[in-house]
């Protein structure tokens, strides 16, 4: 019998996280770098917020767009952390986590056959999210010897007659790398001569350790053009309640309501409610999970230079991207056999792009036990490699 | 006090076990300046002792008993609570003393193996003081947390282990 499945999906590459965690969840006792979550819980006051909203009974739904109140204090929030300006009643919308802003961003901007550019390495997502939306991603190679830093003239060099949009995300997914202001407005000088949406993925922008965050939004003349993308997620320790919001031009955010009204209604009622307590009284948590992670990331970095593995140290987000060159592996054969003779699971970098091979991504969202036995067990395993 | 400082406090608060070599990657110094810094917090009495919460309900034969002792004191002149706060914290049961506002003057906590023991401390020790006018004991029935740790806790990670 012939397949049912749409010819688009069929011909759409799985992802190649799913293919490494196949493999790692048959196996017991793994200590994991591999994931792309804290490792904290939910501030307490967020889930306590979250239960009082269903104890009085708020379990309806909520307007399409979102609670007001919410996108209020996401409007307050962006002003006062990245002094980005946005009206809570049309330039707003929350979604059920960023992953959905982002479909609906592109769904609400492409047309079939406009090029969007993904900026290398970049979150497994991003790609076949254009494909979906019926654009053709254009995938931008960043330099890994340069930080992995997307520069104005590799921008250019990739833009064509069909390029519509770029896709960029700092802190970045995989790397950490994060773009400071004056490279931000070189980019945006060839985003506003070739007139391109920006799709700024700023799910990272609060666990930025070296630098103050600089927002895309921010620069002049640049917020007309740039939808705006983030969510609850990573800095507040809340993956699982899938809660994340767009703000960009009011045309956009309309076009991409509508899409969210006849597809999820809304995002949870209840989680929206934790939502606001995190953004009202969530700063002192934020905080001290960033100091943590700080101090995980400067450990982490040192001892994989010391063990021979060399790793820049990432402005942002919770992830090294270590070369693993020296031991002559791919990052596909790197991550299998640490996997396999140590338990110690990391993602092969090239499934987050071409220039990803030669690293592996490791998350320090775990405890300073466990990445200090994970590092232990992978300096014994490059060494019988180098 | 540094920034430097604070932070390396706070990280020995919360495990004073960590090794000189990780504090130092963690806080971006060298080991040696590391461990001249640990030196100076001593000296300065700011760092005072380092200390396990231990669940004693979990070791066999050790389990114990805690008691709160809300104590009303006559405080003495030109030493007020001092002189008395002293002469209960200096005995080894007491696990500690503070001075407190509202109903009563000094919150005492104790440990012994038996109530027998704890109400003889009480009796012969604490309520004999000169200076002590009355006393309260509560007994603790459980410990849910203690030092900011929560006892019994479900630490175990709950996350996929790859995720996007």
């Amino acid at each position: 019998m012939t397949s049912f499945v749409s010819q688009r999906i069929q011909e759409l590459k799985p992802s190649g996280i799913r293919r490494f965690f196949d493999l790692a969840s048959q196996m017991e006792n793994v200590i994991s770098l591999g994931v792309g979550e804290p490792d904290f819980v939910t501030p307490w006051n967020v889930i306590e917020a979250s239960y009082h909203s269903l104890e009085q009974g708020y379990t309806a739904y909520t307007a399409n767009a979102g609670l007001i109140e919410l996108r209020e204090e996401v409007s307050k929030y962006l002003k006062n952390q990245y002094e980005a300006v946005y009206q809570p009643q049309n330039e707003v919308i929350i979604t059920v986590g960023a992953s959905q802003a982002i479909d609906i961003a592109l769904r609400a901007v492409l047309n079939p056959g406009d090029e969007v550019v993904v900026v290398a390495p970049s979150f497994v997502s991003y790609a076949p999210a254009v494909e979906l939306a019926g654009g053709v991603p254009v995938m931008l190679y960043t330099d890994p010897d340069d930080k992995f830093k997307l520069r104005p003239d590799q921008l250019e060099n990739v833009i064509t007659k069909k390029t519509k949009a770029i896709m960029i995300c700092s802190p970045n997914n995989p790397t950490g790398t994060v773009l400071s202001r004056d490279e931000l407005i070189a980019i945006s000088e060839v985003i506003e001569k070739y007139n391109l949406l920006v799709l700024s993925d700023e799910i990272y922008a609060e666990l930025t350790y070296d630098e103050e965050y600089s927002s895309f939004a921010s620069l002049p003349g640049v917020k007309e053009r740039t939808i705006l993308i983030s969510g609850f997620s990573k800095a507040f320790a809340m993956t699982g309640w899938r809660l994340g919001y767009a703000a960009g031009p009011q045309d956009i955010i309309a076009a991409m309501t509508k899409i969210h009204q006849y597809t999820i209604m809304c995002a949870p009622t209840m989680a929206q409610y934790g939502a606001l307590e995190a953004l009202r009284n969530g700063k002192k948590a934020v905080q001290d999970m960033k100091k943590s992670y700080k101090q995980r990331r400067n450990f982490v970095v040192k001892t994989f230079n010391e063990i021979g593995l060399s790793c820049d140290m990432p402005g942002g987000a919770f992830y090294v991207f270590p070369s693993i060159r020296e031991t002559g592996l791919s990052s596909d054969e790197f991550a299998e056999q640490l996997l396999k003779e140590e338990k110690v699971a990391v993602v092969p970098g090239n499934v987050f792009g071409e220039n990803g091979e030669g690293h592996i991504r490791c998350s320090y969202a775990a405890s300073l036990q466990q990445l200090d036995l994970a590092l232990k067990k992978i300096e014994k395993f490059i060494g019988k490699r180098i | 006090m540094e920034k430097i400082e604070v932070e390396l406090l706070s990280l020995i608060e919360n495990n004073s076990n960590l090794e000189i070599e990780k504090i130092a990657k963690m806080i971006d110094r060298s080991e040696e300046e590391t461990r001249e810094l640990i030196r100076k917090l001593e000296e300065e009495k700011a760092i005072l002792g380092y200390s396990a919460v231990i669940d004693w309900s979990k070791v066999h034969n050790y389990e114990g008993v805690t008691a709160m002792i809300d104590v009303k004191v006559q405080p003495a002149r030109g030493v007020g609570f001092d002189k008395v706060a002293e002469r209960i914290y200096r005995f080894p049961e007491v696990k500690a003393v503070y001075l407190m506002s509202g109903a009563y003057d000094l919150s005492v906590s104790i440990e012994a193996r038996t109530m027998l023991e704890i109400g003889k401390f009480v009796s012969e020790k604490l309520s004999v003081l000169d200076s002590v006018l009355s006393t309260t004991t509560h007994f603790v029935l459980k410990k849910y947390k203690h030092d900011g740790i929560i006892f019994d806790n479900d630490n175990d990670d709950k996350r996929i282990v790859v995720s996007p």
